[in-house]
C-alpha cells in the first residue's frame, strides 16, 4: 500500500522589519522552534504589504499567508499598522465572504520582545493550516470547468 | 541578468551544525545568474569579508547574497565589504540562515531545504536590486522653538550654547509661559519666579537668541535640514526699539476693565499692558480690544505720557521668513473648560476656583497680593476643599481620559503652603488615588499628611452647593469608609485637567507632525524616540508631548535640544536611498498616496509628460526624498502601482514570494 | 428632454459651454450610449430616457483636459461619482457645467429580457422623467406589456436618494424608486457555509471572459493605466498563463476601489455575462460602514476614505472574523 507522504504546506510570513523581524530573530537566538514551513519575507513595515503580495503567494501556491507588524500604537512608522489592519481586516472579510476556508490567512502583532509570541504564533498558524490541507480553492477560484 | 555570487556562512558551528551548508552550496550554483557560490566558517570576519570582496572583482559579480545571520545583525558590514570592492552596497541581500532557520530547526534535512529557498529568494530578490544612491541635503543652522514658557526657553538655551542661533516664537506679549503664573514649586517650595526669571534674562541676553514674542508661526515649508517658516508679528502698537519700558504708559491708561489673562481673569489690567512685572521684552502691547484710541479714535493719552515717542497706532502685522534646520514645537498646556462640570459650581461661584487660579491667589503680585482670601467677599477661609481629578482619568466625554499628572503634587504643595501660613484652616483633599512617583515625591506627601495635617480622603465630589450664607455645601463619599460626607467649605479648588495649548493642532497640522486623540503632539517611537516627531526636523519639548511637570519639562527640553544641536552639527544630511518613488506615466495624481503619509512627503506638481505620443500637463505626485523614511504605506494606498518603494519593491517582494512558493 | 435639449442650446449659444456631454440614441431602441455634442445640430441625436443608465462622470476626465467648459448631464447617483473623481483630482469643477437631470429609475434590455421580453423593437412610455407605470413593447414575437418596476435596473431599487450631491443646475424632478434593502443579498451570502460561498462565487466568477467592461465602465476605476495592464507586479496579461488576473482580477479590482466605489452599479449593468460584480464592492461598503461608521464615497468631495484613516481601536482582523 502506498503510504501517503505528510502534507508539509508553504507559509508565507510577512514581517515588519522593526518589530515582528526581529521578533523572529529573538525566537531564533532563544531557540524557540517552529516548524519549517513557514519561510519569512522583510518587509519595512507590515503597511508595505499589498494584497496583491497575498494573493499571489496563494496562486503560486501557499497553503498559508501570516502578516505580523509592530503592535497597535508602536508602529517605526507611527501609523503604518493602522493601515495594514484595515486594509487585511477587509481583505481577510473578502476572501471568507468568497469561501475561502477561514484561517488561512492572519495578522499578528509581534513586538521585537515578544520571541516566545512569535514563536507560538507561527506553531499555531502551522497547525491550522495543516488541519486544512492543501490549498486548493484560492489556487484556483475560477475554477474553469 | 545580474552575475550574482553567493556566500554560505557556517558561524562556526552555529549554522553548520544543522544546516548542510556545502550541499546549499551546490544547490544555489544551479540558480540562473549564480556564477559564484562558496562557503566560509565566519563570513563577517575580515578573511570573509576579504573573500567576498575577491570575489567581486575576479568573477565580476553585479551582485551578492550572504547566507549568514540576520540582516539586522550583519547587513551593514556585508553593504560596506561590497562597496570597498566597488560594488553598490545596495546590491546585496541578506538571507538568514541562523535566526530563521539553523537555530530553529533541528533536522538537517528541514534545515539545510529551508536554507535553500530562502537564499532562493534572495537571490530572485538581488536580480532586482538597483544601484541606489542615497541623496544629501544641506542643513541651514538655525533653529526655531515655538513656545517661550520653561520648556521652549530651556531648549534654546542649550542650543544657543552649543553656539547655533536659535529663535523662539511666542504668541503672548511676554516669555515665562505657564510657570510664570505659579507660585511655589514642588517638591522644595522655591519661588517659581526666583528660579524662571533668571532664565528668561539668559535667553533675552544670548547673543544667538531671538525672541519674537507676540508672535504665532503663520505657515511652514520644506523639510529636515530646509524649513522655510511665515512668523507672524502681531502689531504691538508700540516700538520695541524706543520703549524704555517705564510702565508711565500702564498707569496713565483710563481703560482698565479688561481681564487679566496673567492672573486668569481674576483682576483686571490696562488696555496698554505687560502681562506682569517681569515680562521679558518689559515692553507693553496695546489690546485693541479695550484701547479707547482704537476703539474711537479718541484719548491717546498713552502717546502723551511716552516720552520715549514710543507708542505707534499706525503698527501693522508683519511676516517675516525665516528658514530653519529644526523646528521644537514647546506650546505647553492650558487648563480644560469647566462648562461641563455644572456640579462643582465654578461658573456659579467666585469661591470655586482652579489650582492654577489659587497659585495667582497666593503669589504676592496676584490679585489679593497673595494674601489667603475669598475671592466673594474677601474673607479670609476657615476651611478649604480641594477636588482631585477634575477632568482627568474621566472616561466620559466631558473630560480627558489620561492623568494629568501634575495635580496630585501641586494639591500637597497648597495644601501644606496653606496650612503653613494660616495653621488655622482646615484643609481637605478629595482623591482618587494619590500618585506621587518622583524624586522626593512621596516624602513630600506624606509630610503634607503626617507634619502638615492636612485630611485626605479618597473619595469622589459629587456636588459642590453654593449656600445662602455665602459657603459652599460640599458632598462627597468617604471611599475607604464607605459612608456619604456633607462639609461646608470657605473654598473649593478644583485640579483641573490640563490640556495642550489651544493652537497646536493648527501648528501640527502646519509640521505634518502627528498628534494623537487628546491632541498631544505623538512621538517619533513612544519609547526610545520620545523627544522627536514622526517628522523628520521637528522635536517635542514639554507637556505639548504629554503631562509632565517642571523638572520633566527641563530634562525633555535639554534632550530636545541635544537631537537639534546633533543635526545642526551636520553639513549635509544623508538621506536613506530606500525611499517610495512615484512612476510619472502611470501616476492618477487622485492623492491617496499624500492622505497615508505620515510624514508629508508626498507632494503634487503640474508636470509636463510625454506618454507614448501624448503630450500634456498632469498632476503627479512627487515623493522628497529627504522626508520619506521608506514605511511603503503610499505604494499600498496606489491603485495604479505608480507608487514604488525602492530597496523593497513590488517586483522584489514579488519574486521573494514566487521563489518561496516555487 | 426637449428641457435638456433647449438648456444646452442656450449654454452653447451664450459661450458658457463649448461641449455638451449626454447621451445620444443607438441603433436600437434600448441602447442609447454615452456622446459628446459639439454644437446644436448635433443634439438632434440627443436622447435621455429611461435606458439612459450610463453614468457620464467617467467621461468627465477626458473632457476635464479639453478647451472650454463641458455641460455635462448627472442623474442624482452619478454625482457621487463625479464628487469622488473631484476628490481625486481627476475631474475638473471649472471644467464642468453640471446640470444635475431628475431620474425616475431607469431600465435595461437585460431586465427585459429576464422578465420574458425579447427581440425588442420599440418601447412605449420608458419616459426619462415620467414613465408609464406599465410599458409597450413592440417586439418581433407581438406586442407585450411589462411594469416598469420589474425591469428597473438593480441599483435602482435600492437607490440612494433623489438628491443631486453636486450640481450648477437642475432640471426635473426625480422619483422614489428605493423598495428594497441593498445589503440583502451580501447578507445572504455571509449566512452561506464557506463551501456554498465558494460553489456560488465560482459559478458566478466562472463565466467572466475578462473583456474588461466592468473596468472600463467603472468611474473608480479610472487609472491611466491599470495594473494588470502595467509591469509593476508582473501581473500583466500573458496569453495561456494561468496568471494572476486569470483568478484575482475582481478581488483586487474590488479592493482597489474599496473606499472609493460609490456603490453606482454601473459594473454589473454592463457586465456581458450579468456577474453580479456589484456584491464584491458592497461586501466591502457593508465591512466599512460596519467597522468604520458610516461613509458613502462621493457624499462630498473632501471626507477621507476608510481605507485613508484610521481610528487607534480599529477592529482588529480576527476580531471582524469572528462577527462576520
Amino acid at each position: 500500500m502506498p503510504v501517503e507522504k505528510e502534507f508539509r504546506p508553504k507559509i508565507v510570513a510577512f514581517c515588519c522589519n522593526w518589530c515582528s523581524y526581529a521578533g523572529a530573530d529573538l525566537a531564533g537566538s532563544s531557540r524557540l522552534g517552529y516548524p519549517a514551513d513557514v519561510k519569512i519575507i522583510r518587509v519595512p513595515c507590515s503597511c508595505r504589504v499589498n494584497p496583491m503580495f497575498i494573493l499571489r503567494a496563494f496562486e503560486k501556491g501557499a497553503d498559508g499567508v501570516i502578516l505580523c507588524g509592530c503592535h497597535p500604537g508602536d508602529c517605526h512608522y507611527s501609523t503604518g499598522n493602522y493601515y495594514a489592519r484595515r486594509r487585511m481586516t477587509l481583505l481577510f472579510s473578502l476572501l471568507d465572504y468568497l469561501g475561502v476556508e477561514e484561517g488561512r490567512t492572519r495578522v499578528e502583532w509581534v513586538s521585537a520582545a515578544e520571541g516566545v509570541k512569535f514563536s507560538t504564533v507561527m506553531n499555531e498558524f502551522v497547525d491550522k493550516i495543516r488541519s486544512l490541507g492543501e490549498n486548493v480553492r484560492l489556487g484556483d477560484l475560477r475554477c474553469k470547468n | 541578468m545580474q552575475r550574482i555570487g553567493v556566500f554560505v556562512c557556517h558561524c562556526g558551528s552555529n549554522i553548520a551544525a544543522t544546516v548542510d551548508v556545502k550541499r546549499v552550496v551546490e544547490t544555489v550554483k544551479k540558480e540562473q545568474g549564480v556564477v559564484h557560490a562558496e562557503d566560509y566558517p565566519y563570513m563577517c570576519s575580515e578573511a570573509g569579508q576579504a573573500l567576498i570582496a575577491a570575489a567581486i572583482k575576479e568573477k565580476n559579480l553585479g551582485g551578492i547574497v550572504v547566507c549568514s545571520c540576520s540582516p539586522r545583525m550583519h547587513e551593514a558590514t556585508f553593504r560596506k565589504a561590497a562597496e570597498r570592492a566597488g560594488l553598490n552596497p545596495y546590491m546585496v541581500e541578506i538571507a538568514n540562515i541562523r535566526e530563521h532557520c539553523s537555530w530553529i530547526h533541528k533536522d538537517m534535512e528541514e534545515a539545510t531545504e529551508k536554507a535553500v529557498i530562502l537564499a532562493r529568494a534572495a537571490i530572485a530578490k538581488v536580480h532586482l536590486n538597483s544601484h541606489l544612491q542615497p541623496g544629501e541635503s544641506l542643513v541651514t543652522k538655525r533653529a526655531l522653538v515655538i513656545g517661550g514658557g520653561i520648556a521652549g526657553i530651556q531648549t534654546a538655551l542649550d542650543i544657543a550654547e552649543a553656539g547655533y542661533e536659535v529663535d523662539i516664537v511666542e504668541k503672548t506679549p511676554s516669555i515665562g509661559g505657564r510657570m510664570s503664573q505659579l507660585d511655589k514649586t514642588f517638591p522644595t517650595l522655591d519661588c517659581s519666579a526666583c528660579i524662571l526669571t533668571p532664565k528668561m534674562v539668559d535667553a533675552a541676553a544670548h547673543e544667538k537668541i531671538n525672541l519674537y514674542t507676540y508672535s504665532e508661526v503663520e505657515s511652514v515649508s520644506g523639510f529636515v535640514g530646509n524649513f522655510s517658516v511665515d512668523i507672524r508679528k502681531k502689531a504691538r502698537f508700540v516700538d520695541m526699539n524706543k520703549c524704555t519700558g517705564c510702565g508711565l504708559c500702564q498707569e496713565k491708561c483710563p481703560s482698565k476693565k479688561a481681564k487679566s489673562e496673567f492672573n486668569r481673569g481674576l483682576n483686571t489690567r490696562s488696555a496698554i499692558y505687560t502681562p506682569f512685572a517681569q515680562a521679558i521684552p518689559n515692553v507693553p502691547v496695546i489690546d485693541t480690544e479695550s484701547c479707547v484710541k482704537m476703539k474711537t479714535g479718541k484719548c491717546g493719552l498713552c502717546e502723551k505720557v511716552c516720552q520715549a515717542g514710543a507708542i505707534d497706532y499706525s503698527q501693522k502685522d508683519e511676516i517675516i521668513t525665516e528658514k530653519y534646520g529644526a523646528i521644537v514645537v514647546a506650546t505647553g498646556f492650558d487648563t480644560i473648560n469647566l462648562d461641563q462640570y455644572g456640579e462643582y459650581a465654578y461658573n456659579e461661584s467666585p469661591d470655586v476656583i482652579t489650582s492654577l487660579e489659587l497659585e495667582r491667589v497666593m503669589n504676592a503680585a496676584g490679585p489679593t497680593k497673595g494674601h489667603l482670601e475669598r475671592l466673594s467677599d474677601g474673607k479670609a477661609p476657615k476651611e478649604i476643599v480641594f477636588i482631585q481629578c477634575v477632568g482627568s482619568r474621566c472616561d466620559d466625554h466631558r473630560g480627558k481620559p489620561y492623568c494629568s499628572k501634575i495635580c496630585c503634587m501641586y494639591t500637597a504643595k497648597h495644601a501644606m503652603l496653606i496650612r503653613d501660613k494660616y495653621p488655622d484652616v482646615n484643609v481637605t483633599v478629595f482623591y482618587i488615588d494619590v500618585r506621587t512617583p518622583g524624586k522626593n515625591f512621596d516624602e513630600f506627601y506624606r509630610r503634607a499628611v503626617e507634619e502638615y495635617g492636612v485630611n485626605y480622603i479618597k473619595g469622589q465630589v459629587g456636588k459642590v452647593v453654593p449656600q445662602p450664607d455665602g459657603s459652599l455645601l460640599v458632598q462627597g463619599s468617604d471611599l475607604l469608609d464607605g459612608k456619604q460626607i456633607k462639609m461646608r467649605a470657605d473654598m473649593v479648588v478644583l485640579a483641573t485637567a490640563i490640556e495642550p495649548e489651544a493652537g497646536v493642532r493648527k501648528i501640527a497640522t502646519m509640521l505634518t507632525a502627528s498628534i494623537d486623540t487628546n491632541n498631544f503632539l505623538t512621538e517619533a517611537h513612544p519609547k526610545l524616540r520620545p523627544v522627536e516627531s514622526p517628522t523628520a526636523g521637528v522635536f517635542l519639548s514639554g507637556v505639548c508631548q504629554g503631562p509632565k511637570d517642571i523638572p520633566e519639562t527641563v530634562s525633555q527640553a535639554g534632550a530636545a535640544a541635544v537631537k537639534v544641536i546633533g543635526l545642526l552639527a551636520k553639513d549635509k544630511l544623508l538621506t536613506n536611498p530606500c525611499t517610495a518613488e512615484s512612476d510619472t506615466l502611470l501616476c492618477n495624481g487622485c492623492s491617496v498616496c499624500q492622505n497615508v503619509c505620515p510624514y508629508g512627503a508626498i507632494g503634487y506638481e503640474d508636470k509636463e509628460v510625454n506618454d507614448h505620443g501624448i503630450r500634456e500637463t498632469r498632476r503627479v505626485a512627487v515623493v522628497n526624498s529627504a522626508l520619506c523614511q521608506g514605511c511603503g504605506a503610499c505604494t499600498v494606498a496606489c491603485p495604479s502601482g505608480a507608487m514604488d518603494l525602492k530597496g523593497f519593491s513590488n517586483r522584489q517582494i514579488l519574486a521573494e514570494v514566487d521563489a518561496i512558493c516555487r | 428632454m426637449q428641457e435638456l435639449v433647449k438648456r444646452a442650446k442656450e449654454l452653447l449659444a451664450d459661450g458658457t459651454v463649448t461641449r455638451v456631454l449626454g447621451w445620444k440614441k443607438g441603433d436600437l431602441a434600448y441602447n442609447p450610449e454615452p456622446a459628446f455634442f459639439e454644437n446644436e445640430e448635433a443634439l438632434s441625436e440627443f436622447v435621455y430616457d429611461s435606458f439612459c443608465g450610463a453614468n457620464l462622470s467617467k467621461y468627465m476626465i477626458e473632457a476635464s483636459k479639453k478647451e472650454g467648459k463641458t455641460l455635462v448631464f448627472l442623474k442624482p447617483c452619478d454625482t457621487y461619482s463625479f464628487n469622488q473623481l473631484l476628490k481625486e483630482h481627476r475631474v475638473l469643477r471649472e471644467k464642468a457645467y453640471i446640470v444635475g437631470v431628475g431620474c425616475a429609475g431607469k431600465i435595461s434590455a437585460e431586465k427585459m429580457k429576464e422578465a420574458g421580453i425579447s427581440g425588442i423593437l420599440e418601447v412605449e412610455g420608458a419616459d426619462a422623467l415620467n414613465p408609464s407605470e406599465t410599458l409597450k413593447v413592440k417586439t418581433l414575437y407581438g406586442d407585450k406589456e411589462v411594469s416598469y418596476k420589474d425591469v428597473m435596473l438593480e441599483r435602482c431599487h435600492v437607490c440612494k436618494g433623489k438628491d443631486h450631491m453636486i450640481y450648477d443646475e437642475i432640471i426635473g424632478e426625480s422619483r422614489d424608486t428605493l423598495d428594497g434593502d441593498r445589503m440583502e443579498k451580501v447578507r445572504e451570502i455571509e449566512a452561506m457555509s464557506p463551501e456554498e460561498k465558494f460553489a456560488f462565487f465560482q459559478s458566478e466568477l466562472s463565466r467572466c471572459i475578462r473583456c474588461n467592461a466592468c473596468r472600463n465602465v467603472c468611474p473608480a476605476c479610472s487609472c491611466r493605466k491599470c495594473v494588470f495592464d502595467s509591469t509593476k507586479f508582473d501581473s500583466a496579461q500573458k496569453a495561456n498563463v494561468d496568471s494572476f488576473e486569470e483568478k484575482m482580477f475582481h478581488v483586487i479590482r474590488a479592493f482597489h476601489v474599496a473606499g472609493r466605489c460609490t456603490d453606482c452599479g454601473e459594473c454589473s449593468r454592463v457586465c456581458p455575462q450579468n456577474i453580479p460584480l456589484h456584491l464584491f464592492n458592497r461586501k466591502l461598503i457593508s465591512d466599512m460602514n460596519e467597522f468604520y461608521g458610516e461613509y458613502q464615497a462621493g457624499a462630498d468631495a473632501e471626507t477621507k476614505g476608510p481605507l485613508t484613516a484610521f481610528t487607534q481601536d480599529d477592529i482588529e482582523p480576527s476580531e471582524a472574523r469572528e462577527r462576520g
